[in-house]
């Protein structure tokens, strides 16, 4: 942290009690219970919570070994990488759509952006309508097509199902950040381009999508993390990672083993790996943001 | 624009109004789905097109809830929601203001530690310590109430930053005024650095609100009373079962007052909710 104020106040005691609530509230909910997960995850407990036992590593073995776990492991991977993809090249499309009219650009964006506003859990229950196997419209709809549509039995329908709810309530995210990207890119590089016979096309590709690789690359990390995390809403509210474990992601699971399953030393192990995968994607971004502001 | 060409104008609407229409379809439905009967959802395929029964369901939800699943009424759960949304908001706004006007401001021993410590929770999502989080609340006897639904989310790593990040463009010479002039820092904070700090306040706000509203996973842990629950926990509990034996119409009664409080205050508040958003994460 180079910048610093030149202009201090002195005081011995005033900057500790104005760092006390905060500091408060991180030690007792973030650092006291991630060290207990930390704890929990190298311990082993009898079924009724009453003895403990030091177990070293055993939980993460167990985990590994566990074709649930990494069968979750996988389903997480293409959850995720469906929703950021998805998600991404749909905004990226409306966000240069939206850059380029002239007229409308204000009315187009309200009616885009307000999907960031639905709770996932809401999100889940309003598709889990539509598609709903008996009385969903869309199922109507589909059936008219030849399409049997009952994602309660079908393990690709519900992953389509919940990739659906997760990128609809995304797309307004990525979009805003796209149209803020695009907006920062000086039209006289664009005009440049015209100007020398680029078509649309080609300036898209060779000037516009390279410009925006920052923001894509920001987007991409926190997609993932949001389909990592911010998904369970949608997956308890339609399909609770059925069928099956067809849709059982990492953190779905943790909740699962450790909530319904009272599996204490489990999931806490599992808390343990995915915030390892947190701060690791965290660090990454960090790391590239540092790099974009070298140069 | 670069070039007028006609039918590229065209294409660029035609995509738009697509992605307008395809985002707003399971909202229109919901809609509609909360205006009609139980009987004229189930018959396959239901109306497009509202109902005469909106005051009734709406009616209905707001003061007793559903009549087969959870009695719990959603006016109740709004409240809950509302509290919990409120509390969410200012308190991340209050102590992030605070400690970032601490270490901005002031020199003392442990300020890169503080600021380090709270800076690391940015990596640190509820989800993933769920089970320990709930185990303090329990010792802490905040299980069930609106103290336990807000305060554990109340630290933020982000607005401290953005706040710090602001401070940093506020001039010296400011603070040195102040300070030729007699004043101390409380009167600094008071008298500059609040007035200064308002919009990032309200942008903040908005973000705030929104993440406090939409909560599911802690609400859903830590209330066991039914006067408890938030209205986004509580549509779960109204969906029994089986999709045909569900109460759809007052389901999508409930799902349209959860959505629609903070899908208000981001048309409404758009410029400050894109301002927050942006700043925010970068």
């Amino acid at each position: 942290m180079a910048m610093e104020k030149r202009v201090v106040f002195k005081s011995a005691w005033l900057p500790y009690v104005l760092l006390l609530p905060q500091l408060t509230i991180t030690a007792l909910f973030f650092f006291w219970p991630a060290a207990q997960a930390v704890y929990f995850s190298f311990q082993l407990q009898d079924a009724f919570g009453m003895t403990s036992q030091f177990v070293w590593f055993q939980n993460y073995v167990d985990l590994f070994k566990d074709s649930h776990y990494v069968s979750s492991f996988k389903v997480t991977a293409f959850f995720s990488v469906m929703v950021a993809t998805c998600g991404i090249l749909i905004s990226l499309m409306l966000a240069t759509m939206a850059d380029s009219v002239v007229r409308g650009a204000l009315a187009y964006k309200t009616f885009l952006i307000w999907p960031y506003a639905v709770a996932p859990a809401i999100a889940g229950v309003l598709w889990a309508f539509i598609f709903a196997p008996s009385i969903g419209i869309v199922t109507y709809f589909l059936k008219q097509f030849g399409i049997d549509w009952n994602w309660i039995i079908n393990s690709e329908q519900a992953m389509l199902l919940v990739v659906i709810a997760s990128v609809w309530k995304q797309i307004s995210y990525n979009f805003l950040f796209f149209l803020a990207g695009l907006q920062s890119i000086p039209k006289s590089l664009i005009e440049a381009a015209a100007i020398d016979g680029a078509g649309p096309f080609r300036r898209f590709w060779t000037i516009v999508f390279p410009l925006l690789s920052p923001t894509t690359f920001f987007l991409l990390v926190m997609n993932i993390i949001y389909s990592f995390f911010d998904t369970f809403g949608v997956i308890d509210a339609t399909t609770q990672g059925g069928p099956g474990d067809a849709t059982k992601i990492l953190v779905y699971k943790v909740y699962y083993d450790g909530v319904k399953a009272a599996d204490l030393g489990g999931s806490s192990a599992q808390s343990v790996i995915l915030m390892a995968i947190v701060i690791t994607l965290t660090v990454i971004q960090f790391r590239y943001i540092e790099r974009r502001v070298q140069y | 624009m670069v070039e007028n060409r006609p039918y590229r104008d065209f294409f660029a609407h035609a995509v738009l109004i697509t992605g307008v229409l395809l985002v707003a379809f399971p909202l229109w439905v919901t809609f509609v789905a909360s205006t009609l009967t139980f009987d004229q959802i189930v018959t396959v395929p239901m109306p497009l097109w509202p109902g005469d029964h909106f005051f009734e369901n709406y009616k209905q939800v707001l003061t007793a809830g559903s009549e087969k699943g959870s009695s719990a009424p959603v006016g109740t759960m709004l409240v809950n929601s509302l509290i919990m949304a409120l509390s969410i908001a200012i308190g991340k706004i209050s102590i992030s203001i605070l400690s970032a006007f601490a270490i901005v401001y002031f020199r003392f021993p442990g300020r890169s530690f503080f600021f380090w410590s709270v800076f690391v929770t940015l990596m640190l999502p509820v989800e993933v310590r769920i089970i320990p989080t709930f185990k303090v609340a329990a010792d802490l006897g905040i299980l069930d109430s609106h103290v336990g639904l807000a305060m554990p989310l109340i630290a933020s790593a982000t607005a401290t930053f953005l706040f710090r990040q602001f401070f940093m463009t506020i001039p010296d010479e400011l603070a040195e005024a102040a300070r030729i002039d007699g004043a101390g820092p409380i009167r600094f904070f008071i008298d500059v650095v609040l007035p200064l700090s308002k919009t990032h306040m309200a942008a903040l706000f908005v973000i705030l609100f929104i993440y406090g509203w939409n909560q599911y996973l802690w609400p859903l842990l830590i209330t066991a009373s039914e006067s408890m629950y938030t209205v986004v926990i509580g549509i779960k509990r109204m969906i029994a079962g089986g999709d045909a034996s569900n109460e759809w119409h007052l389901i999508m009664a409930t799902a349209m007052l959860a959505l629609m409080p903070p899908a208000l205050v981001v048309v409404l508040m758009q410029k400050w909710f894109v301002k927050g958003l942006v700043e925010t994460e970068k």
